[in-house]
C-alpha cells in the first residue's frame, strides 16, 4: 500500500477543558499536524473530520469544525463514530488518486454533557433503552462474560489499571498518570459489578489529526513518514443479545485483514508495539486476544508475566491507553498517533524499540466494530 | 491559549436538547408486544434457512440475510448468559440501586434478552442461573408488559 502517515496532533487530554470550545480543540491539533508534517493547510487536498452529533449537542457536528479544519472550498466529508474509522475512509480517498493528502481529524469534549445519559441512547429504543443501561453497565456485562469464560480474574484486570495509569506518567498528552496498586483497583468504588471505578476510563476532553499521504506526495517532504501497512475494519451483530460477548469475534477478523495486506503471518512474533481501545481494563486483555497478539485467555497471565509492559517483549498502551485519558471519538486517532510516534523514535520517555505496530479503534456498545492499523517504519 | 487570553474567565453557555421523539415498534416487535400484553405469551421468530429462533423477535435472521417468517413460544424460562449490578446511580438508570440486568436467553430462542434480574439478593446472582419470566400487573405493550426475571423456584 503506498500511503504514509506524514503529520500527526495531539491535545493534552484533560477531565475539562474549559477554556476552549471543540473547534478551538481542532485548530490546535490540525495546526500541530501541519507543522509535524512540515506542509502548509494550503497542501490539503481534502479533509475528514470524525464526531459525534450526540457528544457534541450539535446535528451535523462535523460542520462546526470547518473553519478550524480549514475545509473551506474543499471536499469535507464525515465520519460517525471513531477516529480510526475516519482515518480508514481517508486513507482510501488518499489511495483512489485523486488526492495527495487527506487531513482527518477526530473531537469530543466529554466534560460537556453526562456521559451516562449519551451512552444509553447507543441502545434500541423498541427492546432495550428503557432499562437505563449506559457504557459502563453494558461493558460490566461484558466483562462477566469474558471472566466466566476465560477464567481472567479481578486481580488480572486490576493489573492493566496500575500498568496504564504508571505508563501515563511518561506521557505529557495523558489525564490520569499515577502510582496505584491492585489492591486500590479493588477497593474504588464497585460502579457496575464487575466493574470498579478504577477499571473505567474516565470522562475526557481532546482533539487529535492526522495526515495521510500518497508515496508521490512523501517523496516531497522531509519528514519521516509512518508507511500504512494494513487496514481492516469488521462489524458484528447490533444487539448484544446476538452476540457472544464473551468473543472479541469481529476485532479478530479485522486483524486478520489487516495482517494479511501487511503481509504478517505470526503477529506475536513480527508485531513490536500495540495500542489498543482500553476503555476498561478487560477490554485490553480482550482485544490483545482478538489481534492475536495472545491465545485466547491467555493475556491475562502474559500481563502477570510483565510481557505487556513498556520494556517487556510486546509494550501494550506505553502511552497509558484509554484508562489515562478517553475523548470518545478521538480515542482510536490518538492510538494511531501514538503508534507514528513510537515508530519514528519521537515518543520521548515512552519510547519503546519498535519497527512496526498496530493500532486499534472501536465503535459501538462493547466493542461492536473494530478498526485495526498495522503501522511500519520502513515502506 | 495565548497569552492574549490570560486573566480572563471561560464563559460557559448551559443548555438542553429536549426533543419528544415516537419511534413506530414495526410490525414485528408490535406483535411481539401485543402477545406479551394480551396472552403472556412470549414469541420468538424463527429464521426459514438457519432455523435460529430470536427472542426479541427481529424481521431479519442476522446469519442469513433473509426474512424470519415463522412465530415460535419460547419461555417463560431461560438463563442468564452474562448480568451486571449497577451500584451507582448512573444517570441513564430509570430505578434506584442497586439494579440486576442480564442477558437472557429464553427456553427455545437462540439467543437473548436484556432485563431485569429481581426476587433474588444481586450477589446471589450467578452466570447460567435459571429465571422465568413474571408479567407485570399493568398491561402495556413493551417490553415492560414484563415486569422482570427472577430465579425459578
Amino acid at each position: 500500500m503506498e500511503a504514509a502517515i506524514i503529520g500527526i496532533g495531539m491535545t493534552t487530554i484533560e477531565k475539562s477543558k474549559i477554556g476552549a470550545t471543540y473547534a478551538d480543540l481542532v485548530w490546535e491539533a490540525v495546526n500541530k499536524a501541519l507543522n509535524d508534517a512540515g506542509i502548509g493547510i494550503e497542501d490539503i487536498d481534502n479533509v475528514i473530520t470524525t464526531s459525534s452529533d450526540f457528544w457534541d449537542g450539535r446535528t451535523i457536528s462535523c460542520m462546526a469544525v470547518g473553519d478550524a479544519s480549514g475545509v473551506r472550498y474543499k471536499n469535507c466529508s464525515a465520519v460517525e463514530g471513531d477516529g480510526t474509522f475516519g482515518a480508514a475512509y481517508a486513507l482510501a480517498r488518499t489511495l483512489s488518486g485523486d488526492y495527495n493528502t487527506t487531513l482527518v481529524t477526530a473531537h469530543s469534549k466529554g466534560s460537556e454533557s453526562i456521559s451516562s445519559i449519551i451512552t444509553n441512547a447507543a441502545f434500541d429504543p423498541i427492546y432495550q433503552r428503557s432499562f437505563g443501561l449506559d457504557m459502563i453497565s453494558a461493558s460490566a456485562m461484558q466483562a462477566r462474560a469474558y471472566m466466566h469464560a476465560t477464567g481472567t480474574t479481578a486481580e488480572q484486570l486490576a493489573l492493566v489499571s496500575c500498568k496504564n495509569h504508571k505508563n501515563a506518567k511518561d506521557n505529557p498528552y495523558a489525564q490520569l498518570p499515577m502510582d496505584i496498586t491492585v489492591e486500590d483497583v479493588l477497593n474504588s468504588e464497585m460502579i457496575a459489578d464487575p466493574l470498579h471505578k478504577l477499571d473505567c476510563s474516565p470522562v475526557s476532553d481532546g482533539c487529535c489529526a492526522i495526515i495521510i499521504a500518497n508515496a508521490d506526495f512523501v517523496k516531497k517532504l522531509n519528514v519521516k513518514p509512518v508507511w500504512i501497512k494494513g487496514v481492516a475494519f469488521c462489524a458484528d451483530a447490533y444487539f448484544m443479545g446476538d452476540r457472544d460477548l464473551s468473543k472479541a469475534r469481529a476485532l479478530e477478523e479485522a486483524a486478520k485483514k489487516a495482517y494479511t495486506m501487511a503481509g504478517i503471518t505470526n503477529p506475536q512474533k513480527e508485531i513490536d508495539i500495540a495500542e489498543v481501545y482500553d476503555a476498561f481494563t478487560y477490554q485490553e486483555l480482550m482485544w490483545i486476544e482478538g489481534l492475536g497478539l495472545a491465545e485466547y485467555g491467555k493475556a491475562g497471565t502474559m500481563l502477570e508475566k510483565g510481557m505487556f509492559n513498556k520494556d517487556g517483549r510486546l509494550p501494550v498502551n506505553p502511552s497509558g491507553g484509554l484508562l489515562s485519558g478517553h475523548p470518545v471519538i478521538a480515542a482510536g486517532l490518538y492510538r494511531i498517533a501514538e503508534v507514528v510516534l513510537q515508530l519514528r523514535g519521537q515518543a520521548g520517555e515512552r519510547q519503546v524499540n519498535a519497527r512496526r505496530g498496530v493500532a486499534q479503534g472501536v465503535n459501538g456498545l462493547c466493542g461492536q466494530s473494530h478498526c485495526v492499523w498495522v503501522l511500519d517504519k520502513d515502506k | 491559549m495565548e497569552d492574549i487570553f490570560n486573566g480572563i474567565e471561560p464563559q460557559v453557555y448551559k443548555s438542553q436538547i429536549s426533543v419528544p421523539y415516537q419511534w413506530w415498534a414495526g410490525e414485528t416487535a408490535s406483535k411481539f408486544f401485543i402477545t406479551l400484553r394480551d396472552e403472556k405469551k412470549i414469541l420468538g421468530k424463527q429464521c426459514p434457512q438457519c432455523g435460529k429462533v430470536f427472542c426479541p423477535p427481529k424481521k431479519t435472521c442476522t446469519y442469513c440475510y433473509v426474512e424470519t417468517n415463522e412465530w415460535k413460544e419460547v419461555g417463560p424460562k431461560g438463563k442468564v448468559l452474562t448480568y451486571t449490578i449497577v451500584y451507582r446511580q448512573l444517570a441513564s438508570l430509570k430505578k434506584k440501586v442497586p439494579v440486576a440486568c442480564g442477558l437472557i436467553q429464553l427456553e427455545g430462542s437462540d439467543n437473548a434478552m436484556l432485563h431485569y434480574i429481581e426476587e433474588i439478593e444481586p450477589e446471589k446472582i450467578t452466570t447460567g442461573m435459571q429465571v422465568e419470566a413474571v408479567f407485570a400487573d399493568e398491561k402495556s405493550a413493551s417490553i415492560h408488559a414484563i415486569s422482570h426475571f427472577r430465579p425459578v423456584k
